[in-house]
């Protein structure tokens, strides 16, 4: 127990410290920023460019815009941040069944896994900028019944692409990382490749596959952020991101808020899978004495 | 399980596949592994029965192929050339039929499954209904004195009590064949003594016959209706050596009624044994039979008593 408030202390600790440096910097810092030679390495203390820390955060408290029926920043920032979360999310649960199927085919078949294996490292290579604007315009031209393709089915579909990448390798050497004695064990009980599935590697693979889905959901989260910006959706994080970046000469503290938005994100993201730890803990056991 | 009145031998029992007298019947096996640095014979021309209820222990040093013989009667592994039978089946049959539990030198239970539970899995796996499986385990683990740490988790258990748990579960069928491949080989000294005499009582109270793969010599001649003595490089049946332990003679040879009758009389071996004359005459004897056959000194003196 105190260890776990050992690590929120130090949890606080290093957020501070950020800010620390951040408003020292601010105030120790030449006019015009630290140079090397011509080139500005740190950026000018100016208000525009680094405004103070609690600026950004009292900004958080004042509405959007300077009209009456405007919503508090926050506010907005909230929802945005929940309609990202809600598409990340899509896309992790898309990146868990391609990711978690291309393991059990690699785990099957090796030929499989010399076949598929160099192909899923060459997809991450691939800048997400390049394929944005070409998944939204196949999306739009998806019309099966009266199933049409949304928008947000791109951006879902961005962030799956990111995501499912960990989850597979992850998968992957959870599914194969039971022990031979265990393997033969079950061949013993003359149990078949499912019901080995089922009672030996997905148990096996829990500890492999946690972290993995883990950094799934924080490449989710940044898949769906970096394609909401780059197919032009409205109402998410990214969108907002761009946005306010734009109003940024004359109410620079505004466009720290949707940034303060996706770190929160990203955090709750991660937060979610950890939870699933929790509940998976006996999973996580091995046999010698700990 | 019933067992046929009339004394048959493995010949006959090799007739009638309906009620076979013999657990294992080895015919003229060899196995080789093909390996980068060549063949390997790992055994050759290996012939040897054992009867229902028989306890036979296979012996010899590092490489004369005393794992690969188990492994072939499991069916985790073919034969190059020859022939097996468990209870009159192929080896593949009797482990699709579950005619025999297996426990190997570490106890390999499942992490994340508790005591119980890793007892159940065997059970589980062919669909026995939850209430049967909860009385089964619940005898089992009574059997090896576990009873009390059925919640717990391997990583809360030593070795030894591990082993037992493997040892529970490799009887959860209710096997007429145990095969153990140095059960007790990672454990110290005092447990496996333990462990032998619970082995007794159980393979008595059960009836399976044991394939009982050790190094130790003492382990060999405390357990067992017969010691099989294998030589390395190829793997072969140096001598059979059958146990007269406490003045008991050991006449099984394959035979069920001689099987049944040892096993009779082992289920009275006691520490009291390990102390006894007919006991270091057996070590020595093995002994003898592992080098090779040339004499060492008789009795007490010089017997490595491990």
């Amino acid at each position: 127990m105190s260890r776990r408030w050992a690590a929120v202390g130090w949890g606080v600790f290093g957020v501070l410290l950020l800010v620390a440096l951040w408003e020292g910097y601010k105030l120790v810092a030449p006019a015009d920023g630290v140079l090397l030679g011509e080139t500005r390495v740190l950026p000018r203390p100016t208000d525009i460019a680094m405004p103070h820390v609690w600026e950004m955060l009292g900004r958080l408290g004042e509405p959007v815009t300077r009209s009456p029926s405007a919503q508090m920043l926050w506010v907005v920032i909230a929802l945005a941040a929940l309609t990202t979360l809600g598409i990340a999310a899509a896309g992790w649960l898309v990146g868990v069944v391609v990711g978690v199927g291309l393991a059990l085919v690699m785990q099957r078949w090796r030929l499989a896994e010399w076949g598929l294996l160099p192909w899923i490292v060459l997809s991450q290579t691939v800048p997400l900028i390049a394929f944005a604007p070409i998944v939204k315009s196949w999306g739009s031209k998806v019309e099966i019944g009266s199933f049409e393709w949304q928008d947000w089915m791109s951006v879902a579909l961005i962030a799956s692409y990111l995501a499912f990448f960990p989850i597979a390798i992850g998968a992957l050497k959870g599914l194969q990382s039971p022990d031979r004695i265990h393997e033969e064990l079950m061949q013993t009980y003359a149990a078949g490749y499912w019901a080995t599935l089922a009672k030996l590697r997905f148990p096996a693979a829990v500890p492999y596959l946690l972290p993995a889905l883990r950094l799934g959901a924080a490449n989710a989260v940044v898949g769906a952020v970096v394609a909401e910006v780059s197919t032009g959706l409205q109402g998410g994080i990214g969108r907002l991101l761009v946005q306010f970046a734009g109003q940024a000469s004359g109410d620079p503290a505004k466009a720290w808020a949707p940034i303060f938005g996706a770190v929160v994100l990203g955090l709750v993201a991660a937060g979610s899978v950890a939870l699933l730890g929790v509940i998976l803990k006996n999973y996580r056991r091995t046999e010698e004495a700990a | 399980m019933s067992a046929p009145e009339i004394p048959a031998g493995p010949a006959a029992s090799a007739a009638s596949p309906t009620a076979p007298a013999s657990a294992v019947e080895v015919r003229a096996v060899d196995k080789v592994f093909e390996t980068r640095g060549g063949l390997v014979h790992a055994l050759e021309g290996i012939d040897l029965t054992v009867a229902a209820g028989e306890f036979v222990s296979l012996i010899g040093p590092s490489g004369c192929g005393k794992s690969t013989l188990m492994r072939l009667i499991a069916d985790l592994d073919e034969p190059s050339a020859g022939a097996i039978t468990v209870f009159g089946k192929t080896p593949t049959q009797a482990r699709l039929d579950q005619e025999y539990g297996i426990a190997f030198q570490q106890a390999g239970l499942l992490p994340w499954r508790t005591v119980a539970a890793n007892v159940a899995l065997p059970l589980e796996l062919h669909g026995v209904a939850s209430a049967a499986r909860a009385a089964k385990v619940g005898e089992l683990l009574d059997m090896v004195g576990l009873a009390d740490f059925a919640d717990r988790y391997p990583d809360q258990l030593s070795g030894g009590m591990q082993q037992r748990v493997a040892i529970a579960r490799s009887l959860a069928e209710q096997p007429r064949l145990l095969l153990m491949d140095e059960p007790f080989g990672a454990l110290d000294e005092m447990t496996r003594e333990k462990m032998q005499s619970d082995l007794v009582r159980i393979s008595a109270e059960t009836g399976a016959a044991v394939v009982f793969v050790t190094h130790s010599i003492p382990e060999a001649v405390f357990l067992s209706d017969r010691v099989v003595v294998m030589s390395p490089r190829p793997g072969r049946i140096r001598e059979i050596v059958p146990m007269r332990l406490g003045g008991a003679v050991g006449g099984a040879v394959g035979s069920e009624a001689g099987a049944r009758a040892d096993a009779a009389t082992r289920a009275e071996r006691t520490d009291d044994l390990r102390e006894d004359r007919s006991f270091f005459d057996m070590v020595t004897a093995v002994r003898e039979a592992l080098h090779g056959g040339t004499p060492v000194a008789t009795g007490a003196r010089g017997v490595e008593n491990r």
